[in-house]
């Protein structure tokens, strides 16, 4: 049986989680076991039914009122008394910041291998092997495991999400007993920048800003364009980072974020080998750059040679007309 | 507060990775290896702690001897001992092997630690285990990719990055915290710092020193196969009036990427 980790941010269910259950309904399918999945917190049993439809066989909520706020060492326990119980083969997790922080510290609690931000999961022999990028996508590794259960975290934005189907499936609810000095450091509150509401490495299109943007100010040119597009975010380059432009939050590249848009706008990125490492898994990638041979074009699917802040206004224009229709 | 750093070398981010395919390794001739951009941070913060309240900063690595070049580094910019826990196994992409290296050498040898500091991840193999697996093992609180950590006591809380946002998280010592870019701003290390570095000496501790047997750290992943990413193809480049590059680019997004 493949168990499935949906995390609940801010009372909703994260669509990468869902991502994460698809694929693992069709390994599950593939070695022809069932796919479950797991909620874990607090009053989550509304949300549960929300997982149904994602073809879960069981849909587990692991409850305790300590769980209300996550913490790595407390949802690790909750999760450990479930998989004790329920005995899974397989354990996926989406690659967000929570799955990334809870994943490693369930895998050391059950003595377990874990790969971390997989790109592709393979059903062979009967086991799950998976491909997963290292050097931020210079290259590729593929892995099996000599331990059980098998347990991968699966990066955001690169698996198909299933349709919702009939709810088939259960819910269950499991009531834990964690004692209360488990719970080590717990997160208070979540503090928002002001208009952040999607991450780059969630967005599903990616508008970048290089060196060309010359300033903090300018990246606001972006924004307006950000707001024209569905599921969008501002990207913006280590140089741009380094000069103040932008928050590192934003920083696309080998020492900032991985990202798989299906679209990746460039704007006066001239295209070094850390950032390309960061956005070449992207489905699309279009650039806008002064010099007609920066790096960057060598990846991109279209791109214009030309000043950016002269092509911004007509993109802005052209975009609108579209999206009226 | 006696804290302790764990640091790794790693080739540095310019570097273009080449694989040998009959080992399903990368192929290390050629690359210039440098201390891991998150550790530095990890070490400046390590270095700012001691200088507002007072005690002691180790640094740590597990590796080759050649990752001896790292800890003279972390040595030269102001940490006052460095060991070197020696492990001469290819990279396992297993961070569970390492964490139990880490974890049984911080119980034998380092155990009144107070505070862990490692880098969010070490670049290249990108797994992010370590820090999380390491709390585990210890039985400690655990505050990953942190870009605000503030101590006070034996209590502490750390803004911690996640998507779009930061979550603020409290937490008692002794913990482990994980550095993103944002923490703070490594300082270079100075002519005096450098000298003072030459002269000291960095122990190298083997498994046995650790009581530590190879079948307990046996990896639990295999590397099946290793890959360069598919090459990309280079596509349409035009170069025209704005108004026309903008319109013409707004179509192929509409008509043959199909994305907006």
């Amino acid at each position: 049986m493949i168990l499935i980790f949906i995390e609940v941010r801010e009372g909703k269910v994260k669509k990468s989680s869902l991502e994460a259950l698809s694929e693992g309904k069709r390994r599950a399918d593939d070695l022809n076991t069932e796919a479950n999945a797991v909620l874990v917190g607090h009053n989550l049993e509304s949300l549960a039914h929300e997982v149904l439809p994602y073809a879960a066989s069981k849909v587990y909520v692991v409850e305790n009122s300590l769980l209300s706020h996550y913490s790595a060492a407390g949802f690790s326990q909750a999760l450990f008394s479930l998989v004790e119980d329920i005995k899974p083969d397989v354990i996926l997790f989406s690659a967000s910041s929570m799955g990334k922080d809870l994943a490693p510290r369930l895998a050391a609690k059950l003595g377990v291998g874990l790969a971390s931000d997989c790109t592709r999961t393979i059903a062979k022999d009967g086991k799950l092997e998976v491909v997963r990028p290292i050097f931020a996508g210079k290259a590729f590794v593929t892995l099996s495991f000599k331990s059980s259960p098998i347990m991968a975290t699966l990066r955001p934005n690169v698996f198909p999400l299933g349709e919702p189907g009939e709810k088939k499936g259960e819910v269950i609810r499991k009531e834990v007993i964690i004692p209360e000095d488990q719970i080590k450091a717990p997160a208070l509150e979540i503090l928002r920048e002001k208009g952040a509401e999607i991450d780059v490495t969630e967005a599903e299109i990616v508008v970048s800003g290089g060196r060309g943007m010359k300033g903090s100010d300018n990246f606001d040119l972006l924004r307006d364009l950000v707001s024209l597009l569905p599921h969008s975010a501002v990207g913006a380059s280590r140089s741009a980072v380094d000069a103040d432009w932008i928050d590192h939050q934003h920083q696309v590249g080998q020492t900032g974020k991985t990202v798989s848009p299906n679209l990746y706008i460039a704007f006066g990125i001239s295209g070094a080998i850390q950032h390309l490492a960061g956005m070449s898994s992207s489905k699309f990638i279009v650039a806008v750059n002064k010099d007609s041979e920066a790096s960057i074009f060598k990846v991109a699917d279209f791109g214009v040679v030309g000043d950016l802040f002269q092509v911004i206004p007509y993109l802005k224009e052209e975009l609108k007309k579209i999206t009226s229709e | 507060m006696n804290i302790f750093v764990l640091v790794k070398r790693i080739p540095d981010t310019e570097s273009k990775i080449r694989i040998n395919h009959e080992t399903g390794t990368i192929v290390e001739e050629g690359l210039n290896f440098v201390l891991n951009p998150y550790d530095e941070y990890a070490v400046e913060e390590a270095l700012r702690l001691r200088e507002a309240g007072g005690g002691k900063v180790t640094v740590l690595s597990v590796g080759t001897e050649e990752s001896l070049a790292i800890l003279k580094k972390c040595l030269a910019m102001g940490a006052d001992e460095a060991f070197l826990v020696k492990d001469n196994t290819p990279e396992t992409y297993d961070g569970l092997r390492m964490a139990k290296i880490i974890a049984r050498a911080l119980e034998k040898k380092f155990s009144d630690y107070s505070l862990l500091l490692f880098g969010k991840q070490s670049m290249g193999t990108d797994n992010a285990q370590v820090p999380s697996m390491v709390a585990e093992l210890l039985g400690l609180p655990q505050v990953n990719v942190v870009t605000k950590l503030e101590i006070e006591g034996t209590k502490g809380t750390a803004h911690r990055e996640i998507e779009g946002a930061l979550e603020k998280v409290s937490f008692s010592l002794p913990a482990v915290i994980s550095a993103q870019k944002g923490l703070n701003e490594p300082r270079y290390e100075t002519l005096k710092g450098i000298m003072m570095a030459k002269k000291k000496e960095i122990p190298i501790l083997s498994f046995e020193d650790l009581n530590l047997k190879e079948e307990d750290i046996v990896p639990l992943l295999e590397v099946a196969k290793m890959e360069s990413p598919p090459p990309r193809q280079a596509g349409k480049i035009i170069e025209e009036e704005p108004d026309k590059a903008a319109k013409k680019m707004v179509e192929f997004l509409h008509n043959e990427a199909k994305v907006i």
